[in-house]
C-alpha cells in the first residue's frame, strides 16, 4: 500500500524540556498514513524524546502534537489503544512464558482472552516464535526477543507502530529477518516511526526520514533527495601515502563537487566517481588505492551532524 | 492472517465513571500478578505454614511455658500462647507486605521495567497501584487465612468473630505496602530496602504489641509504637481472634484507613513522577 497524504502525526514547535536541558527544540514534521518514517541521528540528538511524546509516555512540554487526530495531552488513554510501542530496551515480563507475555498484554489492551488466543497465535508465526509459545522469556536470544516485543507490540492491532532503534545490538541474520517482518508489516499498510543510528537500516526500511542533531530538526526528505542534496551520487575513496599527502598542495581541488581530508584518506564527492579518479591519474597523483562507491545516507549523516564521537 | 488490518482496534471501553476504568485497570494489573502466582503459589502456601508453626511453637509453647500460664500480666489474663497467636498474625502480614512492596515493585520500575511496558498500553498509574495494593491485600487474606488455620489447631480462636482478623490483617498489610511502595518509587537502588528492615520494620515487629503489651513500654515509648500502624492493626486482630474488642476499637480502625488513604495518593504522586518523564 503506497503511503497515503492523510497526516497520521503532526508535530508544530514541538519542544521537550528537562528542567533546563532542551531534549527536542520546536521541530515541526508530517508522518502520513501508510509510510515508514524515520528519526537518525547521534546519541542524544532528541529521537527518543520525540518518539515517547508520541507514544504519550512523556508530557509534551511545549508547541502541538497530534497524534491519529487526537491531543496526547488529554487523550493519551485513546492514542494508546491505538499504538504499538517497541521500546529501545526489551521490557518483556520475564516472570510470563512467550504466549503469556502476548496474552496478558492483550488484556491490558481490555481485549477479551477470546480475541487475544488466535492474535496471539497468529503474531508467534508470524514472527517464527510458536515453538517457543511455552518457554521463559529469558532464555530466548537476543533477536527472539526482539521479535517478540514486535508481536507484543501488534497484539492490539495498531495503527500505528513506533519502533526506538529496532535492531541495535542484534547480528546480521537477526537484523535481515527483523527486517524483511517489518517489510512484511508495511507492506500489509501498517505505519512505522523509526528512529535508528544504522543509516543501512534508513536505507531498507523509511520512505521518508528526519536528521535530527542536537535537539533540531537538520534535514528532511527520501534517502534519494538527501543523497541529492547533502552528498552526491557517488563518492571516491583516496588513500594515499604520508610523502604524497605533506606534497599534496590542493592539486585534489576542482575534481569533485567536495573534498573532505579525513586522518587516513580523502573523500571526493563527485557524480562520477571514475571521471574524478580519471582526474587523479591525469594529475599523476601517487595514490596508493581508490574506492568508487555509491554515496549513502551515511555520508549525508556524517555531512550534517558532524564527525565528532557524541559520548 | 490477522496482522495489521482495516478494523479498528477496540477502544476502552466506554466506562461509567473514572472509578470504573481504575478498577477495570488494576484489575488486569492483580490478573498479571495473579498469573505468574498460579505457578508459584504452592511454595508460598506452604511458607505461609511454616511460619506461624515455628513461632507458636517456639514461642508460644516454649517461652510460653516460662512466662507463666494466666498471669495477670497479660489482658484478659489469656496464655501466653493465646496473647502472642494473633500478634504474630498481624506481624507476619506486615512483613510480607514490606517485602512484596519493596524488591518486586523496584524491579518493575527499575530492572525489568514492566511499568514501562504496562504504561505503553491504556493503562495508568493510578491502575498500577491499586492493581499492586490489590494483590498485597490478596495475598494478606491467604496468608492470615492459613494462618488461622493454624491458630484453630492450636485452639486459639474464642470465637467465629476471629473471622475479621482476615480483613483487619488486609488491613494491617495495606498500611506498609503503600508508604513502602512511595519509598521504593524514590529509590534508584535496593541498598534501602535492608535499612528499611533493619530500623522501621523490625523495630516495630519487637515493639508493636506482638510479643508483649505496649502499655509495659515506658510512656514515652508507648507513644511512639501507638503512631505507627502495627500497634492499630495487632489491636484489631488480636480483639477478633480472642473475641475480645477493644472499646477504642473504631479508632484503630479509623487509623489504619486513613494511614493507607494518604500513603496512597503519596505513593501515587511519586510513581508517577518517577515513571512518567
Amino acid at each position: 500500500m503506497p503511503p497515503s497524504s492523510e497526516v497520521l502525526v503532526r508535530a508544530r514547535g514541538l519542544t521537550k524540556r528537562f528542567g533546563t536541558f532542551t531534549a527536542v527544540n520546536a521541530v515541526d514534521f508530517d508522518v502520513h498514513v501508510g509510510e515508514a518514517f524515520g528519526f537518525l541521528g547521534p546519541n542524544g540528538a532528541g529521537k527518543t524524546s520525540t518518539m515517547r511524546m508520541i507514544a504519550c509516555s512523556s508530557p509534551v512540554t511545549d508547541g502541538d502534537l497530534s497524534v491519529i487526530g487526537m491531543d496526547p495531552r488529554t487523550q493519551a488513554a485513546q492514542i494508546k489503544s491505538r499504538l504499538g510501542v517497541v521500546p529501545q530496551t526489551d521490557n518483556l515480563d520475564a516472570e510470563l512464558t512467550v504466549l503469556e507475555n502476548l496474552l496478558m498484554y492483550a488484556r491490558y489492551f481490555d481485549l477479551p482472552m477470546s480475541v487475544a488466543r488466535p492474535r496471539a497465535a497468529d503474531l508467534l508465526e508470524f514472527m517464527q516464535l510458536s515453538e517457543r509459545a511455552g518457554d521463559q522469556v529469558e532464555p530466548l536470544s537476543g533477536g527472539m526477543k526482539r521479535r517478540l516485543t514486535i508481536a507484543r507490540a501488534l497484539i492490539n492491532e495498531p495503527e500505528l507502530l513506533i519502533l526506538d532503534e529496532p535492531t541495535t545490538g542484534l547480528d546480521p541474520q537477526a537484523r535481515h529477518l527483523l527486517w524483511e517482518r517489518l517489510y512484511r508489516l508495511k507492506q500489509r499498510g501498517a505505519t512505522l516511526i523509526i528512529t535508528t543510528h544504522y543509516m543501512d537500516e534508513a536505507e531498507q526500511l523509511c520512505d521518508r526520514l528526519v536528521v535530527m542533531d542536537k535537539a533540531l530538526i537538520v534535514a528532511e526528505g527520501t534517502p534519494r533527495e538527501l543523497i541529492e542534496r547533502y552528498a552526491t551520487r557517488e563518492v571516491l575513496e583516496l588513500r594515499l601515502s604520508e610523502q604524497a599527502r605533506a606534497g599534496l598542495n590542493g592539486r585534489l581541488d576542482g575534481l569533485a563537487e567536495r573534498v573532505e581530508e579525513l586522518p587516513d584518506r580523502f573523500l571526493l564527492y563527485a557524480a562520477d566517481g571514475e571521471q574524478a579518479l580519471e582526474g587523479v591519474h591525469a594529475r599523476e597523483i601517487p595514490i596508493e588505492s581508490a574506492l568508487v562507491r555509491r554515496a549513502t545516507l551515511e555520508d549525508v549523516f556524517l555531512r550534517l551532524t558532524g564527525r565528532s564521537l557524541v559520548e | 492472517m490477522a496482522v495489521v488490518t482495516d478494523s479498528r482496534p477496540l477502544a476502552p471501553r466506554s466506562v461509567s465513571g473514572r472509578f470504573i476504568g481504575a478498577l477495570a485497570g488494576a484489575a488486569r494489573v492483580l490478573q498479571r500478578n495473579l498469573m505468574v502466582y498460579r505457578r508459584t503459589w504452592r511454595g508460598s502456601v506452604f511458607g505461609s505454614f511454616l511460619t506461624p508453626m515455628l513461632y507458636l511453637t517456639a514461642m508460644g509453647i516454649g517461652l510460653g511455658s516460662m512466662v507463666g500460664k494466666g498471669g495477670s500480666a497479660l489482658p484478659g489474663g489469656v496464655d501466653y500462647l493465646h496473647f502472642l497467636g494473633p500478634g504474630i498474625l498481624a506481624s507476619s502480614c506486615m512483613q510480607s507486605a514490606s517485602f512484596e512492596s519493596t524488591y518486586p515493585i523496584m524491579g518493575k520500575i527499575a530492572w525489568r521495567k514492566n511499568y514501562d511496558a504496562m504504561l505503553a498500553t491504556p493503562l495508568q498509574v493510578h491502575h498500577l497501584l491499586i492493581g499492586e495494593l490489590s494483590w498485597i491485600a490478596f495475598r494478606m487474606m491467604s496468608i492470615s487465612t492459613v494462618f488461622l488455620v493454624v491458630l484453630t489447631a492450636f485452639g486459639i480462636p474464642r470465637s467465629p468473630l476471629a473471622l475479621l482478623a482476615i480483613p483487619f490483617a488486609m488491613l494491617t498489610g495495606l498500611a506498609f505496602a503503600a508508604p513502602i511502595i512511595a519509598f521504593s518509587a524514590t529509590r534508584t537502588n535496593d541498598s534501602g530496602f535492608a535499612a528499611l528492615f533493619r530500623f522501621v520494620i523490625n523495630p516495630l515487629f519487637l515493639f508493636s504489641g506482638t510479643f508483649f503489651p505496649v502499655s509495659k513500654l515506658p510512656d514515652a515509648v508507648e507513644w511512639v509504637a501507638a503512631a505507627t500502624p502495627l500497634y492499630h492493626g495487632v489491636a484489631l486482630v488480636r480483639g477478633a481472634v480472642l473475641n475480645a474488642m477493644p472499646a477504642e476499637w473504631p479508632l484503630h480502625l479509623a487509623y489504619l484507613v486513613v494511614f493507607v488513604s494518604i500513603t496512597a495518593v503519596i505513593a501515587e504522586r511519586l510513581l508517577r513522577r518517577r515513571l512518567v518523564k
